[in-house]
């Protein structure tokens, strides 16, 4: 009610708001970023929080290409085949002053390898990082690395004084709870400056003047104002109102009713994101089922029958309202070793399901708790509850339990969930990422997100010497073939790739980004 | 054992129940016969308990059974053929495709079943602590009172909200959803018992220096014996005006936390839940969705809360 009484009034005076505040970005979503820390949380909404204060040493544009930031060119080394030379961007400096240069770099690799570090599975094959010099670093891997300059696109540089001079050094224990200096301050090269920040309230940001490429992007955006707003249609509500003017995580209800909205727009992009449900087959007996002694996920049968119960065409026509596309293996079709043909590998069949439940002996059913976050992924709640009936179907109950991501992520990590709501996001655009993190057996530095239990010493021998082959035929043709596995073994049941929307005013201009990572320094603003 | 303490009693048991007799039978009953806000407010609390009772033979599905729904059914309007599955439905679907009418009816029993235990819980809770420290008086009534006091300086809700957040901290995950109506009612239950207490300290107080009641204790009786069977059937009117006005607000507590997304789970959706639900898609023109359930609430509240300021006005005007 408070809501509409605002729309009005901000509705007449919207000519005249939108002319004071054309410069501030007033900029909404459904959740915070987890935490401001560079290296903790690798998680898409905390990133796209750290890509306007933080940069990594190379970017990517919306359609995929690199782009130099921090460093200006980087090659493998002539002299040795595991080594790649970075040279850095010259006269760049933090926020506080200090100049930028190749010891900051050393560090923040060395910080990204700590235990705590969610970036570490990202340079596992890092070995040594060298400063040559003030402005050239070597980095060396384990092999020949043909990708690593992928796998630094979020990988962001601190600098070694204040990190230390402010006691932050560690990377905050996300998991227990843990908060540092680095997880409320920032010190970082970016086009933006934090001014105040209450967690999942309110987040300011002011233009860095200091900038290196003060000049070379438009930077029209003086102030950024950022408000999270879980509330779907209070979001929306902002948005029309004029209380915001930029919005990600548009409702897939109200997209006809923003775009057809004088002064408002709608752009929209595929997303180089993957939703899916993760079962933990790993364990003798689970924590969140009725059944005693034994593990009904173990069974590869009961898990191509839960996939089989997943109706994704209903979920898309009545949840996503056609805004995603259903998926039959959870890599969007950005990402180097997608094939068309695994990703029709999904289809309904509920007699078939029933049938292999019946067969692996669990034809009465089974009763388990599925964790779902509430806060991150489009209509991420409504798709747990519509896969709950799905699964009812097949005698599967299921207890739902949906949760802010704060809550439901740790639970991953932490091995506290056997059946839960994931998506992935690939921003190397190269399945070893999501192998890395998702496949792998989980250990202290690599398959840290692998809540399935799925640990197989031939698969993790082909996913980690994917690192250094070189030979891109041979090593696309082991992707193939890890891919098999994961889809033979339905480690995961896939649901869709998400379909991005972005709802703007229309003086702001940004075009949309597939990994929806806005970046407000490209903003323009009329 | 003497006669006089019998006939003591005897004359204390008959004055009590022909005075509430007397109002049942003739002041109470014409009152109502004159009051055409007393008789539509029972009449629709009538028609709704009932159906809420007997929702399993009144609706047409079961919502709370997820095996039976039909996610193609999702979004259907009021009375119009389902794009995909052709189904109609009397007052649309939700985003599930749950028959809004029938989650009504089945909404609508986890709504007064928690408004009913809640108030009764918090009855019996008011009346304990009421009495003993209207009784004893001393530190007991200072320590009760200053706790109810404190609490008082909470908003209800508030209160509330902190239980429930206590409880689901501590209940096991896997009972959650069997434990969260429970919860809800202890919650509401604890949030609401102060005004009770105060009642009943306030009346007990009166009460206790009548000359039954110093008789009574004269011949020994217990104190739990005069506070039970001698106090409380002479300070039973008030409590039970307050009791049917706490009932509607109840209702209102229950609705509010399922709104907020603390209440009711998702999968048994009560009146709360679904106008959380209604409210996402209210810009998209789904207004159904929200609006029969927040329709019936207003109608049950309503009337529930006309009933008990009608009630408070024929039983004890000096409440007004």
């Amino acid at each position: 009610m408070k809501k509409t009484s605002t729309f009005l009034a901000v509705a007449a005076l919207l000519s005249s708001t939108a002319v004071v505040s054309a410069e501030t970005l007033k900029w909404a979503r459904a959740g915070d970023a987890l935490t401001l820390d560079p290296h903790s949380q690798n998680e898409g909404p905390s990133h796209t929080m750290r890509h306007q204060m933080y940069e990594p040493l190379i970017i990517r544009d919306t359609s995929g290409a690199f782009v130099p930031t921090l460093a200006t060119d980087w090659a493998p080394s002539a002299d040795n085949p595991n080594v790649w030379v970075f040279n850095l961007r010259e006269g760049v400096k933090f926020h506080d002053g200090a100049d930028f240069t190749a010891e900051d770099v050393v560090f923040s690799f060395e910080r990204a390898k700590q235990p705590n570090s969610d970036m570490k599975e990202l340079i596992g094959s890092i070995t040594a990082v060298r400063a040559v010099g003030d402005h050239t670093v070597e980095i060396e891997t384990d092999g020949p690395n043909p990708i690593l300059p992928s796998n630094l696109t979020n990988l962001f540089m601190m600098d070694k004084g204040w990190t230390e001079a402010n006691n932050t050094v560690n990377v905050q224990d996300f998991e227990g709870g843990e908060i540092t200096y680095a997880t409320t301050n920032v010190n970082g090269t970016g086009a933006y400056r934090l001014v105040s920040r209450e967690p999942d309230v309110k987040t300011v940001m002011v233009r860095n003047e200091e900038y290196w490429g003060r000049n070379d992007f438009p930077m029209e955006v003086s102030k950024i104002v950022y408000t999270p707003i879980q509330n779907a249609a209070t979001r929306v509500a902002a948005l029309l109102s004029g209380e915001v003017n930029f919005l990600q995580d548009m409702p897939v209800q109200d997209l006809a009713r923003v775009d057809g909205t004088d002064g408002l727009t709608v752009k929209q992009a595929p997303q180089n994101r993957v939703i899916f449900f993760g079962m933990n087959q790993g364990a003798d007996d689970l924590e969140a089922d009725n059944v005693d002694g034994k593990n009904p996920l173990a069974d590869v049968r009961v898990r191509k029958a839960m996939s089989m119960a997943i109706n994704r065409d209903a979920i898309r026509q009545v949840v996503m309202r056609g805004q995603s596309q259903p998926a039959g293996m959870i890599a969007p079709p950005f990402v180097n070793g997608w094939t068309a043909a695994m990703d029709g590998e999904s289809s309904t069949d509920l007699e078939g399901a029933k049938a292999l439940m019946a067969e692996a002996g669990y034809g009465e059913g089974f009763s388990i708790r599925l964790d779902c976050p509430n806060d991150r992924y489009i209509n991420d709640e409504p798709i747990c509850q519509a896969a709950v009936g799905m699964l009812g179907q097949i005698g599967i109950t299921v207890n739902l339990d949906a949760i802010p991501k704060a809550q439901h992520f740790p639970k991953i990590t932490d091995s506290k969930t056997d059946f839960y709501m994931l998506g992935w996001g690939v921003p190397t655009y190269d399945s070893e990422y999501i192998f890395n993190f998702l496949v792998h057996g989980r250990e202290s530095d690599i398959g840290t997100w692998n809540g399935t239990g799925f640990n197989n010493a031939d698969v993790n021998a082909k996913i980690k010497s994917l690192a250094s082959n070189t030979d891109l035929d041979a090593r696309n043709a082991d992707i193939a073939a890890i891919w098999r596995v994961v889809q033979d073994e339905q480690l995961y049941v896939p649901i869709h790739h998400q379909v991005l929307n972005w709802g703007m005013s229309d003086s702001v201009g940004i075009e949309v980004d597939p990994e929806d990572q806005p970046r407000v320094k490209y903003f323009t603003m009329k | 054992m003497t006669d006089q303490p019998i006939s003591a009693q005897q004359e204390q048991q008959s004055a009590t129940p022909s005075r509430l007799r007397r109002a049942l039978d003739s002041d109470f009953y014409y009152a109502f016969r004159r009051s055409p806000v007393a008789m539509v407010s029972a009449a629709v609390s009538l028609l709704l308990i009932l159906s809420a009772i007997f929702a399993p033979l009144i609706a047409t599905t079961n919502p709370f059974d997820p095996t039976s729904l039909n996610l193609m059914n999702g979004f259907t309007p009021p009375m119009a053929p389902n794009a995909f599955t052709g189904e109609t439905f009397l007052m649309g679907t939700d985003d599930q495709g749950r028959d809004v009418f029938s989650t009504i009816l089945y909404g609508m029993r986890i709504s007064l079943f928690v408004g009913f235990a809640a108030v009764l819980f918090a009855v019996v809770l008011g009346i304990f602590l009421g009495l003993l420290a209207g009784y004893f008086g001393g530190w007991i009534d200072s320590f009760i009172m200053r706790t109810a006091d404190v609490q008082l300086t909470f908003p209800s809700i508030l209160v509330a909200m902190l239980i429930f957040g206590i409880a689901k901290g501590i209940t096991p995950i896997e009972h959650r959803d069997q434990m969260a109506i429970w919860v809800l009612i202890l919650a509401i239950g604890l949030s609401d018992w102060v005004q009770f207490a105060r009642v009943v300290r306030g009346a007990t107080l009166v009460e206790k220096n009548k000359d039954y009641v110093s008789a009574a204790r004269l011949i020994g009786r217990r104190p739990s014996t005069i506070m039970l069977r001698h106090i409380l059937p002479n300070i039973l009117s008030p409590v039970l005006v307050i009791a049917t006005i706490s009932l509607a607000l109840a209702i209102i507590a229950e609705a509010t936390l399922s709104f907020l997304g603390v209440g009711a789970p998702p999968t048994q959706p009560s009146l709360g839940t679904l106008i959380r639900i209604g409210q996402g898609y209210l810009f998209s023109g789904e207004w159904w969705i929200l609006f029969f359930p927040a329709c019936t609430l207003l109608a049950l509240a309503l009337s529930v809360n006309m009933l008990g300021d009608w009630l408070r006005d024929v039983l004890n005007p000096r409440l007004k």
